[in-house]
């Protein structure tokens, strides 16, 4: 019954059922609650996280299937200290409406820029397309990724964090 | 609740309880030092005068703190609609904050006494709080310029309050506000009347672009969804109704449900038959959301289903089809509609238009989690919920009503809402969680199945209208009538038809009937972003394009020439439309779209224009048809709701509708057989992706009229104007939603 992985660049043991969703391991065994249930099918990508830095639908994911993997979720890919590039750029942009489904959104499109440093707009509604957004801010998702592509390229400082004024 | 919580709530329950005739606003400090500014509530006045009546709906306060940090509360539930964030940049404004210092918190529980409304709805929040929202600002800061004046020794019309300091506008002298804080709860509280009003020309932060304050926490992960609550202790729930509302429980294999793994107790439920408040059902608590769903695919239950609902949507289709032009009941009448109709002269045009019942889908299922502590004899229960809702003090009611529990006796966690939409206002979710954890003792968070929060929704109603129209040899529209035929759950109209006499064009037609017919359909219904005018103006706004085209006539220009003079309806009503603002709104998107001009075969514009929820919208829609594939390349939108608060708020409300509004209209329809709603998840009620997203192009009309909200009014003209460029761009006309009925590829 106990599943090893590593968690958040962190080895975790944990005890429960073996066909339980990892979604469900995070939310409810490890508190992680960062990652949503949305539709339980793989349909709305509100549970999304990166598996050996993939991005994969953990509401289909048995825990006992990630055993020895590299699972992060939004919790591990930045914090208020030290947010990811897209994070800053989510918050810069004011992407998010209810804000339910931006966790997963920015999941994937961290998984979409750690092989893609240019997505065209092409790229960015295939890697984008499993990850639904019931507010409709789908016009600032697309220009919040490019916008994180071009930073990252450009190399420049990213900006002081909490002004709440936008770029 | 925090101790900082209580101490605050104490301090402002003292400043309410010493409210004068006079002073709307009261002060006073709190443990710590501190500046607070509480409404007076007219319960609390004894001799409340028709002026105090308005400062009851307070729902914010203001906290100066030592460090320098501006608390303002929000009172008004968040769904995404941005409130929380518009709502205390009207106080930071007035008072002269700077917005880096001010920090935003939901009001700690549901009092209404000391918060006012605290609820959220019908995108008239904003319009509601303003006025209270400005003297809230405006009295912070004329008590810290009196405070100012007496430290500094300056004329108080010298000083001036920005950037969170008072400055004497003669030299560079200057007190921040943390340092005038404690005299400022000293000074006379200013009477309203007195209170002045910064000029837009002077605005620093309203109408300014800034993130929503919870920006950090939700892309860290930590935002404060009410399906995230985590309470010591607590079992997790599941709650399964009958699948034909109204059906009543008889019996379920119980034993089997407690063996399942993980599961701790299941329970059959009794409930009063009252969709809003508690069905039937059987619980489930248990270790993990897993293990109860899990368990759930095990349950068999046996219903009685005398009472419960047969709706069959094709019996309805059928029904729709073979009404005529005028229904049982006339609702308006004005001019000599029928000679218009006979008039050899005239063309008459008829049409059927079709639109399905729609779920609200919220991306976060519908969930509640709940503390319920039965007290030895002798003493009160209590209960304490965590609740994602767009009112605090309904459930409130609710509590009162169904469990007899006095404010007292309730702990109200408001949560924010991962969307609502309309959905998040009954309170059967709450009520099931405090049924489970009545059972089990235990503190229980019940969460819904997507499945259920899909089947078991308070839909958009489904609906038919049969229109016509009668244009003259000037091609000048001289009559309508529209017959609108809708549901009746438990043989109650629901009247969601926009049939009244508000509504553009009934309210400016001089010839014009309007009917209904009801149709019985228990399926529960409910309010769905911007209700009754997401339909109808899909039928009146399309079919306005239709009477157009068969005069020869161009959209604009019959549009315009209904609209004529200019006039506002109901002057000094926000709710009334005004003409002048509408035909703004129109020129103006025709006009950043490109109306007129030359598009390659193959794709069309079409415009559509509404009024609604205080607002006036129009939006052209530029479309490609090619075979049976839709592509909508760019909406257009202009939109008059007075001055903007956020500009990136009302921005993101906009685009956002435009998207929701061509994603039902793409795709999405909820039907039903033998009283089962036939679709389950996402699989089967198709969504919108980011592909076929449209770019979007919004242009503000920001007139001097009080402002107005945003989270409906951008929905309504997308299918209209939709249904027109498609008409343009292939000769096919759209008298049905979703288009993938009607064969389309989006």
């Amino acid at each position: 019954m106990a599943s090893s992985f590593v968690l958040n660049g962190k080895k975790i043991s944990l005890d429960v059922p073996d066909d339980m969703p990892l979604l469900w391991a995070l939310r409810d065994a490890l508190e992680l609650t960062g990652t949503k249930y949305g539709c339980g099918i793989g349909q709305c990508g509100a549970c999304t996280v990166h598996l050996n830095g993939n991005a994969v639908r953990s509401c289909l994911l048995p825990v006992s299937s990630v055993a020895g993997q590299d699972v992060t979720t939004i919790e591990g890919l930045g914090d208020a200290e030290n947010l990811h590039v897209l994070q800053q750029i989510w918050i810069d942009q004011d992407v998010a409406q209810c804000g339910y489904c931006q966790t997963g959104q920015i999941m994937s499109a961290a998984a979409l820029l750690s092989t893609n440093a240019a997505p065209t707009d092409a790229d960015i509604d295939t890697a984008m397309a499993g990850n639904y957004c019931r507010c409709g801010t789908y016009v600032r998702i697309r220009q919040a990724i490019h916008a994180a592509a071009e930073q990252t390229a450009s190399h420049h400082e990213m900006p002081e964090t909490g002004t709440g004024e936008l770029a | 609740m925090t101790q900082r919580h209580s101490q605050i709530s104490d301090a402002v329950r003292q400043a309410s309880l010493g409210v004068s005739r006079r002073n709307f606003l009261k002060i006073t400090g709190i443990a710590g030092g501190g500046l607070v500014i509480a409404a007076a509530m007219p319960a609390m006045a004894e001799e409340a005068e028709q002026d105090l009546i308005r400062s009851s709906e307070l729902n914010a306060y203001v906290q100066i703190r030592e460090d320098g940090k501006i608390l303002i509360y929000s009172g008004s539930p968040e769904m995404g609609q941005g409130i929380k964030t518009s709502l205390p940049m009207i106080v930071a404004e007035e008072m002269g904050a700077d917005w880096d210092d001010v920090v935003v918190e939901q009001t700690p529980t549901v009092d209404t006494d000391l918060y006012g409304k605290q609820s959220t709805g019908g995108s008239y929040t904003l319009n509601r709080e303003w006025n209270l929202m400005r003297e809230l600002g405006a009295a912070a800061r004329e008590m810290l310029l009196g405070a100012a004046a007496l430290v500094m020794e300056l004329p108080k019309d010298e000083l001036k309050a920005e950037s969170s300091r008072v400055r004497h506008i003669h030299s560079q002298r200057s007190r921040s506000f943390a340092e005038l804080a404690n005299l400022a709860q000293q000074q006379p509280v200013p009477n309203k009347k007195d209170l002045i009003f910064k000029g837009r020309q002077e605005y620093r932060i309203l109408g300014s672009a800034k993130s929503q304050v919870d920006s950090l926490d939700i892309v860290t992960g930590k935002a404060d969804f009410g399906i995230d609550a985590q309470v010591d202790g607590m079992l997790y729930g599941t709650y399964a109704r009958c699948p034909a509302v109204g059906g009543k429980i008889v019996d379920a294999n119980l034993d089997e449900l407690k063996r399942q793994p993980g599961v701790v107790d299941a329970f059959i439920v009794k409930g009063n038959g009252n969709v809003r408040e508690l069905m039937d059902g059987v619980g489930i608590v248990g270790s993990s959301t897993w293990a109860v769903f899990k368990a759930r695919e095990k349950l068999r239950a046996t219903w009685d289903e005398a009472q419960a609902s047969k709706d069959s949507w094709s019996d309805f289709v059928r029904f729709a089809e073979q009404a005529g032009a005028t229904g049982e009941k006339t609702k308006l009448e004005r001019g000599d509609v029928d000679a218009a109709f006979t008039n050899p002269d005239n063309t008459i045009l008829s049409a059927l238009y079709e639109y399905p019942y729609l779920s609200h889908l919220c991306l976060e299922p519908m969930n509640c989690t709940a503390h319920y502590r039965t007290a030895p004899s002798g003493d009160r229960d209590h209960l304490e919920v965590w609740l994602p809702t767009q009112s605090g003090p309904r459930f409130q009611q609710l509590a009162e009503k169904r469990y007899g529990l006095k404010k007292d006796q309730l702990t109200i966690h408001v949560k924010r809402m991962g969307g609502s939409f309309g959905r998040r206002t009954s309170g059967e979710y709450a009520c099931e969680a405090i049924e489970l954890s009545k059972r089990s003792g235990r503190p229980v968070k019940l969460t819904w199945s997507r499945e259920d929060s899909i089947q078991q929704d308070f839909f958009r109603e489904g609906g038919f209208n049969h229109i016509r129209g009668a244009v003259d040899q000037e091609g000048k529209i001289v009559a309508l009538e529209e017959h609108a035929i809708g549901v009746a759950p438990q043989g109650k109209p629901s009247y969601f038809s926009g049939v009244n006499p508000g509504v553009f064009p009934f309210n400016t037609q001089a010839s014009i009937r309007g009917s209904l017919t009801s149709y019985r359909m228990d399926t529960p219904v409910g309010p769905w972003r911007a209700p009754y005018s997401n339909t109808h103006a899909f039928v009146s706004q399309a079919f306005i394009h239709e009477l157009a085209t068969a005069a020869g006539r161009d959209h604009l220009e019959v549009l315009l020439e209904m609209l004529r003079p200019a006039r506002w309806l109901e002057p000094d009503n926000i709710r009334s439309m005004n003409t002048e603002r509408a035909a703004g709104v129109i020129q103006l998107a025709a006009k950043k779209a490109g109306w007129g001009r030359n598009l390659p075969e193959g794709r069309g514009l079409g415009l559509a224009f509404y009024f609604c929820h205080a607002a006036h919208v129009a939006e052209v829609a530029e479309v490609s048809v090619e075979g049976d594939a839709v592509r909508l390349h760019k909406v257009t939108a202009a939109v008059d709701v007075g001055p903007i608060i956020n500009m990136s708020g009302a921005l993101n409300q906009v685009e956002g509708s435009i998207i929701d509004g061509y994603s039902a209209m793409a795709g999405q329809k909820i039907t039903m057989e033998d009283g089962r709603i036939q679709q389950t998840n996402l699989d089967q009620y198709p969504v919108l992706r980011i592909g076929s997203a449209p770019d979007i192009d919004v242009h503000f009309i920001q007139s001097d009229y009080d402002p107005t909200g945003l989270g409906e009014p951008g929905l309504p003209p997308l299918a209209p104007a939709v249904a027109n460029a498609i008409f343009a761009a292939s000769g096919r006309r759209v008298r049905k939603m979703p288009l993938l009925d009607l064969g389309y590829r989006v």
